[in-house]
């Protein structure tokens, strides 16, 4: 059972407020497949992913970081229970899409540098430590069902 | 995962842009690692204050940035270039290696913040794979 702090409870429902899910879920993701390309495994489908301009301008890539933000305001919405909210899609992760859970940091890392660009000085250390802290719990319950 | 010479380039042009910065990324970048991974704090039990503001934070944080100047400057050969800062981390300061990652990630951040527009994703690759390079270097002597 994670203990949140009221300071990390209302940074990160802070944060999900603010940030805009359409910019900065696209911007997380292809920075992801830039930055560890070896993650592009998963996305074979997903068209021209030849270099960084194909990736930032390819439309599978942004709906699908659209998708991971959604995903992220569940466990927003539920801090309480991240592994009971994300017991299905660690099942779907684990058994259909058969993703290394080691991935989820990767993205987790992205997603915290891009969050602190939008936010600029208001990422504070503090800002950060809870944002980080809340995305190792999501990523952890990610990899719960892995077997 | 060895540095192209677009990587060099890119880590090179990226450094022109924040070097004027140093200073104070450094001190950021070490008062966050002090916060976000609070464990890193063994290592400065002997400072009397690990706040962010801190002369003492102010002061190492210049002194790491000096050492990535040194490594930009021997971005061609890390290994020779940072020999004496490998020798000094392994035999004096005995920093577990794992750390060079988070203080990595940090400063990563801290261009997020200051340098929005010119950290773009593949100036992050470039500058991914510069750190990755130069904790190895760091590393070289631990045994």
């Amino acid at each position: 059972m994670v203990e949140w702090t009221d300071f990390e409870r209302s940074t990160i429902k802070d944060i999900f407020a603010k940030i805009d899910y359409d910019c900065v879920g696209p911007a997380a993701f292809s920075r992801c497949l830039i930055v560890y390309p070896w993650t592009q495994r998963y996305f074979g489908n997903f068209g021209n992913l030849y270099n960084a301009a194909a990736i930032i301008g390819n439309p599978n890539v942004a709906k699908h970081g659209i998708t991971i933000m959604h995903g992220l305001e569940r466990g927003v919405k539920n801090m309480d229970h991240l592994t009971e909210t994300y017991a299905e899609l660690s099942v779907l992760h684990s058994e259909k899409l058969h993703v290394d859970p080691d991935n989820f940091k990767l993205i987790s890392d992205c997603l915290t540098i891009v969050v602190a660009s939008r936010m600029g000085k208001a990422f504070t250390g503090e800002v950060q430590a809870a944002l980080q802290k809340f995305l190792a719990v999501v990523v952890f319950s990610l990899g719960r069902q892995y077997h | 995962m060895s540095l192209t010479d677009k990587d060099k380039a890119a880590v090179k042009a990226l450094w022109g842009t924040i070097s004027a910065s140093a200073d104070a990324i450094g001190a950021d970048a070490l008062g966050r690692l002090l916060v976000v991974y609070p464990q890193t704090k063994i290592y400065f039990k002997h400072w009397p204050d690990l706040s962010p503001n801190s002369p003492s934070v102010k002061n190492h944080g210049k002194n790491i940035m000096s050492g990535i100047a040194l490594a930009v400057n021997k971005i061609d050969d890390l290994k020779s270039g940072l020999n004496a800062l490998s020798e000094q981390h392994a035999f004096q300061l005995r920093v577990d290696p794992a750390n060079f990652k988070l203080l990595s990630h940090c400063i990563l951040v801290v261009l997020a913040i200051r340098f929005p527009h010119e950290f773009t994703p593949e100036a992050h690759v470039a500058m991914d794979k510069f750190f990755c390079g130069v904790s190895l270097a760091l590393a070289e002597k631990y045994r």
